[in-house]
């Protein structure tokens, strides 16, 4: 394993994996996966495809389960009780790489629908909360639109916002950049990075290198289902102390 | 730097346009497509021609007997002279008007909610699938509010047809959703009950149904548990079309990208927020072709109650064709069936095709 991260211990743990383990049938994803994340942190995870990182995080809210170890957010145990699932999700936010917006559904309709069915707000005031976010990525003129109306850089801000009407804790972030057009990737990245200066809590499994560079405070490097190397951007990209890693940013870095 | 400028549009050649092009396109492509075109036409006038001397110009409308029939065309006084009895089957005459009530109520929803701007569609529909079934079987069926009771024997004809069909349709769909959610469910108990009562009730005709209900059933129940004939068709009728309702709904599950359930389930929707407001409004919406081919289906598959001695439409007219003093109109008794038949269907097929389009947003 590599060096600890510099985060002080006095920071609280906003989410604990304790020797997670998973498998599909036989076929062992995760293994033994340790992993402490801070409360305002921001994380990148990378690694080539197949090497866990989306199951990684998508064990965090639970849309994984996973079979031995623990995890822990927030105090809250991930267990089968739904209740801690709930609780769980209801701290987590998720953008996913296809954006999985509601096609049905306005644009409104996609950020108020969880506030209201799930927190209870009023239609109202849910309406304020994601005019004020869509405001924050920049889209709230398309807010009567329905998604199929936008462009994908433009659904993928709005899946942002829908997660941060919940106003989670943490969010997670699984390729968001992956299915977009080379001139949209920009523009997310740009919601993505303020959003990390605002200091929010932050996981993301990305290959933009660059977003890493600036914006991450450890980087993790995952291949086979373990974690293979975790460092600071800057000792990672010019120091990688594991073969595997030196491999892999040769290949993505050639360019 | 020299600046991008598109070339301006263009407009199409004239002969790709319009009529000329559309029959340019369609029916004149060729020599041999062009005399398909000449034969199909004069076909379709001649026949058209024939049938509409035979049905309407020489056709007798007026009179009350069979000599008012000249015989040269068809005898529609057959039809009028039993009319009330082909709609209202051998409900007693001076309640008709209960009958009458339950259609105006039924219309008035159907066009509120056809009607694009009507206001709380909402609650006109749910009134339409719950309350109106409640108020018809009351208004129907009698015996509170001071109105005499009408056995169901006496119901038939188009009512009876509208009864069956209205319940069946009614019932199905919800028990069809609850059963394609079950089949898909984590839960062994719940998927294998779902699985095999639709797998029994996909696997039986229609007819042995309606033939255990009416006549196996009571052979098992006790002499004082007897229910109405009526009764155990309709619930025979609603068993058999939710097996086929569960198939096409779930059909119209699995075409929704997992990624909606994840997404709902990430923003911390429970299963049944996800399934009624994620899933099921998005899938009901593929649906839409499938289920009213099982609702036409339905419709249809109403006249085979027939056979256990229930007064359908069809039933009903076939009786009359026995009629000593009507012998030999049969043809104008069944174009009058499927007439009426396929009014019903057409407007279930055109109401589904102008729903599809309202409800598309995917704009894709």
């Amino acid at each position: 394993m590599s060096t600890q991260s510099n985060a002080t211990e006095s920071r609280s743990k906003m989410i604990q994996l304790k020797n997670v383990n998973k498998w599909y049938g036989t076929f062992h994803v995760l293994k033994d996966i340790n992993l402490d994340v801070y409360k305002g942190e921001r994380i990148v995870v990378c690694g080539p495809s197949g090497s866990g990182k989306s199951t990684m995080i998508r064990c965090i809210n639970r849309l994984e389960e996973h079979q031995a170890g623990d995890i822990i957010v927030k105090d809250i145990p991930l267990t089968n009780d739904l209740k801690n699932i709930d609780s769980v999700r209801r701290e987590v936010g998720m953008v996913f790489q296809h954006f999985n917006l509601f096609p049905h559904l306005t644009v409104l309709q996609n950020c108020t629908l969880a506030p209201i069915w799930v927190r209870k707000m009023p239609q109202k005031q849910a309406e304020e909360v994601a005019m004020s976010f869509l405001e924050r990525v920049k889209i709230p003129h398309q807010a009567h639109k329905y998604p199929g109306q936008l462009s994908g850089g433009q659904q993928q801000r709005v899946a942002i916002a829908r997660s941060l009407c919940m106003n989670p804790e943490v969010m997670l972030f699984d390729e968001p950049t992956s299915a977009l057009d080379p001139e949209m990737i920009k523009e997310v990245l740009d919601t993505m990075v303020q959003l990390a200066e605002s200091g929010m809590t932050m996981i993301c499994v990305t290959h933009e290198m660059g977003f890493a560079k600036t914006v991450a405070d450890r980087v993790i490097f995952m291949d086979a289902g373990q974690i293979v190397e975790e460092n600071e951007p800057e000792e990672f990209f010019h120091n990688p102390q594991n073969e595997r890693t030196q491999l892999f940013l040769s290949q993505i870095l050639q360019h | 730097m020299s600046e991008f400028k598109p070339l301006p549009d263009q407009p199409p050649p004239p002969n790709t346009i319009g009529a000329v092009g559309w029959m340019r396109a369609h029916l004149f492509t060729g020599p041999i497509n062009s005399v398909l075109t000449v034969a199909a036409a004069f076909l379709i006038l001649f026949g058209i021609s024939w049938f509409i001397n035979w049905g309407l110009f020489d056709a007798d409308f007026v009179g009350s007997t069979r000599d008012d029939c000249s015989g040269e065309g068809a005898c529609w006084v057959f039809i009028i002279a039993r009319l009330s009895q082909f709609i209202y089957g051998f409900f007693p005459e001076e309640q008709i008007w209960r009958i009458n009530v339950m259609f105006f109520i039924f219309a008035a929803c159907i066009i509120a909610l056809m009607i694009e701007k009507t206001p709380k569609k909402g609650w006109i529909s749910l009134f339409t699938l719950v309350g109106f079934p409640i108020i018809s079987f009351y208004l129907l069926n009698g015996g509170i509010f001071g109105l005499e009771e009408v056995e169901t024997h006496k119901w038939g004809g188009l009512t009876l047809t509208l009864v069956i069909a209205i319940v069946g349709i009614v019932a199905s769909l919800p028990i069809g959703i609850l059963l394609a959610l079950g089949r898909r469910s984590d839960m062994p108990v719940i998927r294998s009950i779902s699985i095999v009562y639709i797998e029994f009730w996909r696997g039986v005709p229609l007819i042995t149904v309606l033939f255990m209900a009416s006549v196996m059933l009571p052979l098992f129940m006790s002499a004082g548990a007897e229910t109405d004939k009526l009764m155990r068709a309709m619930i025979g009728v609603i068993m058999f079309q939710s097996a086929y309702m569960a198939e096409v709904v779930r059909g119209g599950l699995q075409a929704i990208p997992k990624g909606q359930t994840e997404a709902a389930q990430a923003l911390g929707l429970s299963y049944w927020k996800t399934m009624f407001l994620i899933i099921l409004p998005q899938a009901l919406k593929l649906m839409i072709p499938g289920i009213v081919n099982t609702f036409i289906a339905l419709f249809k598959d109403t006249s085979l109650v027939l056979i256990i001695g229930l007064f359908d439409l069809l039933a009903i007219v076939q009786s009359a064709l026995n009629d000593p003093n009507w012998l030999g109109f049969s043809v104008e008794g069944y174009i009058f069936v499927a007439f009426m038949f396929w009014i019903f269907c057409f407007g279930m097929s055109r109401y589904s095709q102008a729903l599809e389009r309202k409800l598309n947003t995917s704009h894709r």
